[in-house]
């Protein structure tokens, strides 16, 4: 047999039906839903009176419009608008029968913190959202991805997507990481060096030792942000941290499910002699603690450099440079670790998990944040949360002066009421830095969980490795 | 869906890189459960003010491009997020072709599920579209699907290339799912084999 990618044997596994053209339908395993992406997929299967075929497979749970304060049970926090398509999905969910974590339940968050954490995601499945987002589930060597909501219809009503494989690109990055680097700074590297556009029409998968020392998380954090890098999906081989993490979560298999299960997750990884369209190698001790400087994730520094000059470019990058610093009100020359910020966000799908919860406070551990700054955490759900309640965590962010908020998607894009006000400066621990795109003018800074945290305390970008 | 075979109308230059997906319709308009009604706030944070009035720089608010119904835009197109509100927007808007080098996976995806179609071209003529683009209203670019063309308004004809499945779908303005559901053996078939290889899925 030819030797295959991690990607092939998935691929492999999950095609129903093969034209003479390549068009396939992959089966799909699990279907994750939110509020924003789907109303109108519901509503095209009532209008032509369809069922959801696999109910059993389709997982929902809003995310992006909920308010994340402590008195979000009272509708009115809510705009109308949002209630509506809250609502919707509340109905949708009861309607169609498919699983359901509603606002009030502990166990609601970010759909992409959900889905791993209930055992809904497990290795070698196909797995795919009305979000880009969903790339954060290959860290289980899942194939996952985001799809538009005519799709979201399509999987609803046939369990199935029409695909035509994609090109397989391997990122590798060597050895160990140096104190202060952590995944954030990977996946930000990795976008610096291949660009936004890079990854288009490829599969990533990421390996090499500096990621298999990664925790789940981490790998989370990794594969979270290969859309940034504009691959559909970014995969991580499954191993025993894998198994591990998934071993006794809700909806993981038990007993002798459990022991095939792992036989064939076992098989999950790419052969020696397999075929890659591309290949990328990064040292993992060449990776230093990052920021993004302008308005796109590319736009990546080691917090040690300067702020660019349109010049330092070429092609449509000048121009898109020029418009960045104008729109971030940066000044070419000016060190990273001088500019001010008004605003620290922890949270995300990228970043708001119960390991960047504890680097955060590893930092804030008795100290206190730059007076007249906002900062907020926001755990990505409300197990999350209670884990860092327990674990003393939650104490350490208040004393600190961080706002400790309930479980959402947040100003990562600013569908619910926390936003940035016009001109604001954020250091965020979230996934893209567009224009408007945690308010409108906002200005966002893309940093790791401690760099968030050590930004609060001295008030602008901050070398974490100062305070370690 | 509506068919798309050719169209010949007014191309509107947008030559900035890595146009998200964000800046093509922002959030605060998500919160919709329609499809229609998105045009109005096509990127609308380059196209108005906080008052809401026209940002009178901004390409399609000059008189020449009101009635744009192809765009011509730099690399990577509709990075970012897989709103299929991005699509609906520049369709609601009347824009059913957008031309660029590159565009994000997802977004390509989405417009071909909306009667929108992308066409990636290599650097040079996609500059040449963008200089013709730049002419302004009367000069009318010309996009055929079947013959797979875009005729600049001088008569320059570029060749581009386009998946023959996605191609026949759109010409023919086909509902994906029921010619998916016309497989419903396979499907079956497939689902019958899972359940045995990996029961615990």
């Amino acid at each position: 047999m030819s030797p295959k990618t991690l990607y092939d044997k998935i691929w492999d596994a999950h095609v129903a039906h093969e034209a003479d053209d390549g068009t396939c339908l992959l089966y799909i395993d699990r279907h994750l839903v939110h509020e924003v992406t789907s109303p109108q997929a519901f509503e095209g299967l009532r209008m032509a009176n369809r069922p959801v075929h696999a109910p059993d497979k389709t997982i929902a749970v809003p995310d992006h419009n909920v308010p994340t304060t402590l008195d979000r049970a009272n509708a009115a926090t809510m705009t109308e608008d949002s209630r509506v398509q809250v609502d919707a999905l509340d109905k949708n969910a009861k309607d169609f029968g498919i699983h359901y974590y509603p606002v009030s339940d502990v166990r609601q968050g970010i759909v992409h913190i959900v889905g791993p954490e209930q055992g809904w995601t497990l290795p070698g499945m196909t797995v795919v959202c009305g979000d880009s987002h969903t790339a954060t589930h290959g860290a289980f060597g899942a194939l996952a991805h985001g799809i538009g909501t005519s799709e979201v219809e399509h999987v609803l009503a046939t369990q199935t997507l029409i695909q035509r494989k994609g090109k397989n690109m391997k990122v590798e990055i060597t050895g160990k990481l140096r104190p202060g680097v952590t995944a954030k700074d990977i996946t930000l590297s990795v976008i610096g060096e291949t660009g936004t556009a890079g990854g288009t029409g490829y599969v990533i998968e990421y390996c090499g030792e500096a990621i298999r020392d990664l925790s789940m998380e981490g790998r989370m954090t990794v594969c979270n942000m290969a859309i940034e890098g504009g691959a559909r999906a970014g995969l991580i081989a499954p191993d025993a941290k894998t198994f591990e993490y998934c071993m006794g979560r809700p909806h993981a298999p038990k007993g002798a499910q459990w022991e095939a299960a792992v036989a064939w997750w076992k098989t999950l990884y790419s052969d020696d002699d397999a075929h890659w369209d591309k290949v990328v190698t990064i040292k993992g001790e060449d990776i230093a603690p990052v920021v993004t400087w302008g308005t796109s994730p590319e736009d990546v520094l080691p917090i040690t450099a300067n702020v660019p000059s349109a010049d330092d470019f070429e092609g449509g990058k000048v121009g898109a440079a020029q418009r960045s610093l104008d729109y971030m009100g940066l000044t070419p020359g000016t060190p990273l670790s001088e500019i001010e910020i008004d605003t620290v966000f922890i949270g995300s799908c990228t970043n708001g998990r119960i390991e960047d919860l504890r680097a955060a406070a590893e930092i804030l551990k008795g100290k206190k944040i730059k007076e007249g700054l906002r900062a907020m955490i926001v755990p990505g759900s409300g197990l999350v949360r209670a884990q860092a309640e327990e674990e003393g965590l939650a104490d350490i962010f208040k004393e600190a002066g961080f706002e400790w908020r309930l479980a959402g998607c947040s100003m990562c894009l600013a569908m619910n009421p926390d936003q940035l006000a016009e001109g604001e400066r954020c250091a965020s621990t979230s996934n893209r830095n567009f224009e408007g795109r945690q308010g409108y003018k906002g200005r966002t800074h893309l940093v790791s969980p401690g760099m968030a945290a050590a930004a609060a305390i001295t008030g602008k970008l901050t070398d974490v490795r100062d305070m370690m | 869906m509506d068919k798309f075979e050719t169209l010949t109308g007014i191309a509107a230059p947008m030559p900035l890189v890595n146009i998200d997906t964000d800046m093509i319709i922002p959030k605060q308009f998500l919160k919709t459960i329609k499809r229609s009604g998105l045009g109005a706030n096509l990127f609308d944070e380059m196209r108005f003010d906080r008052q809401g009035n026209e940002i009178p720089d901004f390409v399609l608010n000059q008189d020449a491009y009101r009635n744009a119904e192809i765009l011509v835009a730099g690399d990577n197109f509709g990075c970012g997020s897989s709103r299929e509100h991005a699509p609906w927007a520049i369709k609601d808007f009347g824009i059913r072709c957008v031309i660029s080098t590159s565009f994000a996976d997802i977004f390509y995806n989405n417009c071909f599920k909306n009667g929108i179609l992308p066409i990636a071209l290599p650097a040079e003529a996609v500059d040449v579209l963008m200089r013709d683009a730049e002419k302004g209203a009367n000069a009318r670019m010309t996009v055929d699907l079947e013959a797979q063309t875009v005729t600049t308004s001088d008569g320059e004809v570029f060749r581009f290339e386009v998946d023959a499945f996605k191609k026949h779908c759109l010409m023919e303005g086909l509902d994906d799912i029921g010619l998916t559901m016309a497989k419903a053996d396979s499907i079956t078939a497939f689902e019958a084999e899972a359940s045995q290889a990996r029961p615990w899925v």
